[in-house]
């Protein structure tokens, strides 16, 4: 689960071993951010204050990094994050009715958390497994040949995992 | 028959994806069960990914049984009476269906023969060698000049001479200089890069050594998407390796020369594959491009001489060393050297991942290679080089593949990703669907490139939508235009390709939106409708209760009946009628 940051001292120090992986320069904000948001699942607003102190850089200008890259989150997802590929092979062989019948299914648009905190759903641009298309990523999980059952089926079980 | 030796399970991204992992342990726990001497091993690519998960069975004589479609349960028949009683499972055997016949492979020739993550395995296959020739017996400028004279074309899209281009940079002063790998595959439909980075990563680790070599850089990245983080893994892996094993390092061989590669992992921007804005994003900014000259090769990474190859070019460099310049320009054509990779995917029966020599012809790549149109539908055009490129009509399926000739159809060779369209595909939607790309990863740095995609999506959406107006066709084109001559950097200067092919060669589909306000792939879900057809309709009611939106109900008699004002159109009535009784006008 990701830590709330304000909470207790020990995070703190957890950014800041996080943050001496790399060397204080402006070139680091890049695997900076990368590096917490792969510990934490998003930047919060304290954090990327951390980023730009250490690495010598203005904060307008990590926010502006931030946010140009789509790999960035500034908001907390859920348990498992869900990337529906729209890439070409995705998108020909019917990517848009998967895509619309996730959203269905959990009750949320592509960029948006269930009520629950257990699903974020993000669309992506090619997971390069286009052969296998329609197809979507859960956590570090590919799945590919999707049907709308497949897709039932594979919530389903990250739900009862979620439970146990 | 020969005993059965080694098993081969293919664990690339789409092998996992197709449940490769499950197959691969439930042979090791089956083999384990049997107490059979049989080595597993794991292994990349090897392109044929509409059978996966592949298996192969390898013999003491080097005999490949490859099964396909393996599932978990056919583990247990193949070890008892392949492995144990030397039956091959016939009828889980993959049958010849030409996928290979045709191909040459040069920089997937290992893919999905060898471990990748095993530095012996690559060097049993001749790995590294090259780099031994390289270091004991040629200067930099004969590597360069070998490699100008192989005609290798860099391979990322542009097509630009590589020998040519490691002579710029070769003859910049040092000694701080780069050579980085560029593996930031973001063209949606590509996947060729990925599958030789998880496939064979020494393979284009040894290319950068022999490129930083022959341009005299102590350094080098590796700058790869964050969404291949397989690839990411094995380069990690292989780089340690390479290291441990002095290819990399201080004094590389009992040489003089000394190279370190370091990996940066992209964050997620398509116009980070534009040489100045990669730069831009390894200095830890936002990946915007600048105007050239200066080139990279003059002032690059950090304002020294930075040489940028593609992860293909690369991967093609030992063959080229250890074969010859002559060797490699055998294959191809005049202009265009050598083979290219293509991620062959979309309406296809043999999606995967292909290498041809350059110049064979659209319609071999669709027909004898690909196996043809799934569900025998008719060909309508490939979609060649992402959303930079454009979409070749298969009345044009002569044209051969090479710079040239791609080139004058209006589209891009690209980066080797080939979607194959069918009669089902809108030609409106899928142009509209590349420019909602470009558009999204425009960077806004110049003009003509923000606001012009917008404005060719915002037209494009509207005639999608039934909205579009007469001269709606003549703006798109002359924007287009514009777009192209004034923009910035490769990405605007391309993004009108499709725009620029479809209109050229599928202009009647574009007047049906307008003036017919119909779209006849049934894409266009403003332009279409369900309906039931009263007399075909069995009253079954498995439409009503798969409707999500409440929209079918019993009608007048004895069948089922949509309410148009309340469907959603998402088509799984369509999809679950048993008999047909659903249709699309």
């Amino acid at each position: 689960m990701p830590h709330s940051d304000s909470s207790i001292t020990g995070v703190s120090n957890e950014v800041d071993r996080l943050l001496h992986l790399f060397a204080p320069f402006p070139a680091s904000v890049i695997p900076l951010l990368q590096e917490i948001q792969g510990h934490y699942g998003y930047i919060s607003e304290t954090n990327l204050t951390r980023v730009a102190t250490y690495a010598h850089a203005p904060k307008s200008t990590v926010y502006s990094v931030a946010t140009f890259y789509s790999q960035f989150r500034l908001t907390r997802p859920g348990k498992y994050l869900i990337r529906i590929c729209q890439g070409t092979a995705c998108h020909v062989l019917g990517a848009n009715s998967i895509c619309e019948h996730l959203e269905e299914q959990l009750g949320v648009k592509v960029g948006e958390t269930t009520g629950d905190g257990l699903f974020t759903l993000e669309s992506v641009r090619c997971l390069g497994c286009c052969s296998l298309a329609p197809v979507m990523m859960i956590r570090d999980e590919a799945y590919g040949r999707l049907t709308r059952g497949r897709v039932d089926a594979i919530i389903d079980a990250y739900r009862n995992r979620a439970e146990k | 028959m020969s005993r059965v030796t080694e098993v081969w399970v293919g664990l690339a991204t789409c092998g996992v994806a197709a449940g490769a992992e499950l197959v691969y342990s439930t042979f090791e726990s089956s083999l384990a069960k049997h107490n059979l001497p049989v080595t597993m091993k794991r292994v990349g690519c090897i392109g044929m990914c509409y059978n996966e998960p592949l298996v192969d069975v390898v013999t003491a004589d080097e005999n490949r049984f490859t099964y396909g479609h393996v599932c978990p349960e056919d583990v247990e028949r193949i070890v008892t009476e392949h492995i144990l009683n030397g039956q091959p499972v016939n009828e889980l055997l993959i049958p010849a269906d030409g996928f290979f016949e045709h191909q040459v492979r040069i920089v997937l020739e290992n893919c999905g023969l060898i471990d990748p993550e095993v530095l012996e395995e690559y060097q049993r296959h001749d790995g590294y060698k090259a780099l031994q020739r390289v270091l004991s017996e040629l200067t930099p400028a004969e590597v360069i000049e070998e490699i100008k004279s192989s005609g290798l074309r860099g391979r990322g899209g542009a097509g630009f001479p590589t020998g040519v281009k490691w002579g710029f940079a070769a003859r910049e002063p040092g000694p701080e200089k780069f050579l980085v790998c560029n593996a930031d595959e973001g063209d949606p439909g590509a996947f060729m890069d990925r599958s030789v980075l998880e496939g064979d990563p020494h393979r284009v680790i040894e290319g950068m050594i022999i490129a930083a070599y022959a341009i005299g850089a102590p350094h080098g990245y590796i700058y790869v998407r964050a969404e291949y983080p397989m690839a990411i893994k094995r380069l990690k892996k292989a780089i340690a390796a390479a290291d441990q094993a002095g290819f990399l390092g201080e004094n590389i061989l009992g040489s003089d020369f000394s190279f370190e590669i370091k990996i940066k992992t992209g964050a997620g921007a398509f116009v980070c594959g534009e040489e100045t804005a990669l730069i831009a994003s390894i200095e830890g900014k936002r990946g915007t491009p600048r105007r050239r000259p200066p080139y990279p090769a003059v002032s690059g990474l950090w304002g020294r001489p930075t040489n940028i190859n593609n992860v293909e070019t690369l991967a093609n460099i030992p063959w080229i060393i250890r074969h010859g310049a002559k060797e490699f320009a055998h294959y191809g054509t005049e202009d265009s050297r050598g083979t290219k990779v293509f991620a062959l995917a979309g309406k296809i029966n043999h999606s995967g991942l292909i290498e041809v020599p350059m110049g064979m012809s659209i319609k071999e790549i669709v027909f004898d290679i690909g196996g043809g149109l799934r569900e025998n539908k008719k060909f309508k055009a490939v979609q060649i080089g992402g959303p930079s490129g454009g979409c070749i009509p298969a009345k044009l399926a002569d044209v051969p593949v090479d710079y040239k000739s791609i080139t004058q159809t209006g589209a891009i060779m690209g980066s080797g990703g080939l979607i194959v369209l069918d009669e089902d595909t809108c030609m409106v939607d899928i142009t509209r669907f590349f420019l909602d790309f470009t558009q999204k990863e425009s960077c806004g740095k110049c003009t003509f490139c923000r606001i012009g995609t917008k404005r060719m999506l915002e037209t494009l959406t509207r005639i999608c939508d039934g909205k579009g107006v007469p001269e709606d066709v003549a703006n798109l084109i002359e924007l287009a235009n514009k777009v192209k001559a004034y923009s910035l950097c490769g990405l605007g200067q391309t993004a009108p390709n499709p725009v620029l092919t479809t209109t050229k060669y599928f202009r009647n589909e574009y007047d049906t939106h307008i003036i017919d306000k119909s779209c006849q792939a049934h894409v266009c879900k403003a332009l279409i409708h369900y309906e039931i057809d009263p007399s075909a309709c069995k009253n079954c009611r498995l439409c009503t209760k798969q409707c999500p939106a409440q929209a079918i109900s019993q009608g007048e008699g004895d069948h089922q009946e949509i309410d148009q004002s309340v469907c959603i159109k998402c088509g799984q009535c369509y999809e679950v009628c048993p008999f047909g009784a659903i249709t699309i006008q």
